[in-house]
């Protein structure tokens, strides 16, 4: 395991194979056995795009859900969030400290959709005792990349 | 009417404006400047650090400091110092807080120097030796240091440089523009040929903490027989990202420090006192902030080097600051040409190796104090030029 190799697929997953290599100092072919090592053995589980959704003003909306559940004998909180992670509208399923259990982001295309998505699907569950839905009005900043205009760099062209 | 001619000191109109601040000016008015032209951190100042200069501000800590600078501060300084080096200074005596290292050098220079006085300055090196040097009425003596030495000075050099009228030795390392650094051997090699004259040494160790590979920076201050000679000048500008809050410190034997404080004590007063405040929290719980900055610099300063060396622009790893100094004259073209060229072309912005002394021409020096996609742009830009000019 590479920890530093780790820390830059995680800074960025689109540096090549000799960027990373020079980066880090070895081999290109050390750097794809590696990622391969860590890919099979289920430390590296993907490469995803952050992307800026409301540039595209397509009106699609996210929300977090709060969960509060009954936890099931046996299984805890485990089978439910099995459960609730199997809908193609839920990004992420969280178990939470503190004041509910399973901390939910839904995707949708519409708040309308989002909304009956909670009702008609997550409020049914048996376990579940109550929801609560927060939607998203703005992203700031997301996976350490900031989406709106951050700070800009002040320090001119050259100094020596 | 008024002769400005006959008013002003002839030491200070007789130096010359930097030749490139032409181009210098010319850069800053460009748009879409793509540059690797600064000699000062990205980063921002870590927040924990910032947060003291808030608090300090909130509390009216507002008034002036012992010239020396706080106590506190001090003694934070020498436990760095010992902890870092192995180096001790008594914080009472041995130690003072300027603005920046460069008062720091600019006091040690005026304290030590009287006309006529020798001070030996290895070149390409930063650019306020040389005049600071002749403002006290010293007479500069250039070595310049050489590519196959990877900049270092050579005890050969040092010897055919010294006469009977040396006072001072300048060791900037690690090297602003070069990169280099001198190693425990190099300096022992030099603490060989000062140890029997009455040479002072003012050594610039404001890159300190950005020594790269397997090295660890040495001070010569820690080679057998230095520490009696040696004034050591370091700062929190570059270690912890904190080029505006002008701090920096001399440490050396009481009798250089004392002179020193005197004229720090007139013209100065004191280093600015919420700067010190917020330097303290740096000097207790700075040591992460360092560590996280230099691997960072580490992966652009691997980076930049492949990438110039791909271009066929050979560039020798730089082991300190944060600087590379790549040759180009495979280019045919001289330091302020490439650089001018590359400007107006492609609008990178790099500075002439010949900006940092005579011993610069043929190399530029690239900052990688950018991020890595920023610098992978330059690079690029820098590829397409190269392309054209053949």
């Amino acid at each position: 395991m590479n920890v530093k190799l780790l820390k830059l697929l995680a800074k960025n997953a689109r540096y090549s194979i000799n960027e990373l290599a020079v980066m880090l100092g070895i081999d290109e072919q050390t750097v794809e056995n590696e990622i391969n090592e860590m890919e099979n053995n289920g430390l590296i589980k993907g490469y995803k795009g952050v992307i800026d959704w409301e540039k595209l003003d397509t009106g699609a909306v996210s929300a977090i859900i709060e969960l509060k559940v009954s936890p099931q004998a046996d299984h805890g909180f485990e089978e439910i969030a099995k459960r609730v992670m199997t809908y193609k509208e839920v990004e992420s399923v969280y178990l939470m400290s503190g004041g509910y259990d399973l901390c939910v982001v839904v995707r949708g295309k519409s708040f309308q959709q989002v909304a009956m998505f909670v009702a008609k699907e997550l409020s049914t569950i048996d376990a579940v005792n109550s929801t609560a839905t927060h939607f998203i009005l703005r992203r700031y900043k997301e996976l350490d990349i900031a989406l709106c205009d951050g700070d800009y760099d002040d320090r001119g062209s050259i100094s020596l | 009417m008024i002769d400005y001619g006959k008013i002003l000191n002839s030491k200070v109109t007789d130096i010359k404006p930097s030749g490139i601040r032409k181009f210098f000016d010319i850069a800053e008015q460009m748009k879409d400047v793509v540059s690797l032209g600064v000699g000062e951190p990205d980063f921002p100042t870590p927040w924990h650090i910032r947060s003291e200069a808030i608090k300090a501000l909130e509390k009216g800590r507002t008034r002036y400091t012992s010239n020396q600078g706080l106590l506190k501060m001090r003694e934070e300084i020498a436990a760095l110092t010992k902890r870092k080096y192995n180096l001790s200074y008594n914080p009472q005596t041995e130690i003072l807080v300027s603005i920046g290292g460069s008062e720091a050098i600019d006091g040690v220079i005026r304290a030590v120097v009287s006309a006529g006085d020798e001070v030996i300055i290895p070149q390409p090196s930063y650019v306020c030796y040389e005049p600071i040097t002749v403002l006290a009425g010293g007479t500069p003596v250039i070595i310049e240091t050489k590519a196959e030495n990877e900049f270092r000075i050579t005890p050969e050099e040092l010897k055919k440089a010294i006469t009977p009228k040396t006072k001072l030795l300048i060791l900037p390392y690690p090297c602003n523009p070069t990169g280099a650094i001198m190693r425990k051997c190099d300096l022992e090699a030099i603490a060989e040929v000062l140890k029997d004259t009455n040479i002072l040494i003012l050594s610039d160790e404001i890159y300190s903490e950005l020594t790269f590979g397997t090295e660890k920076h040495v001070s010569i201050a820690e080679i057998d027989g230095m520490w009696e000679r040696t004034v050591v000048v370091n700062g929190f500008s570059k270690a912890y990202s904190m080029t505006g809050w002008r701090l920096g410190y001399a440490m050396g034997p009481e009798e250089i420090i004392k002179q020193v404080t005197k004229i720090h004590q007139f013209s100065i007063m004191c280093a600015p006192t919420i700067s010190q405040y917020a330097a303290v929290e740096a000097l207790i719980n700075g040591d992460d902030d360092i560590a996280e900055m230099r691997e960072e610099y580490d992966m652009r300063r691997r980076i930049i080097v492949d990438g110039f060396n791909k271009l066929g622009l050979t560039c020798r790893e730089p082991l300190g600051a944060f600087y590379a100094f790549p040759s180009i004259e495979s280019t045919g073209l001289s330091s302020d040409e490439f650089c001018e060229k590359l400007l107006y072309s492609k609008g990178v912005a790099i500075v002439p190796g010949t900006a940092f002394g005579k011993g610069g021409e043929g190399f530029v020096r690239a900052s990688y104090c950018y991020s890595i996609d920023h610098i992978k742009i330059a690079l690029e830009r820098i590829g397409e030029f190269l392309k054209e000019l053949k």
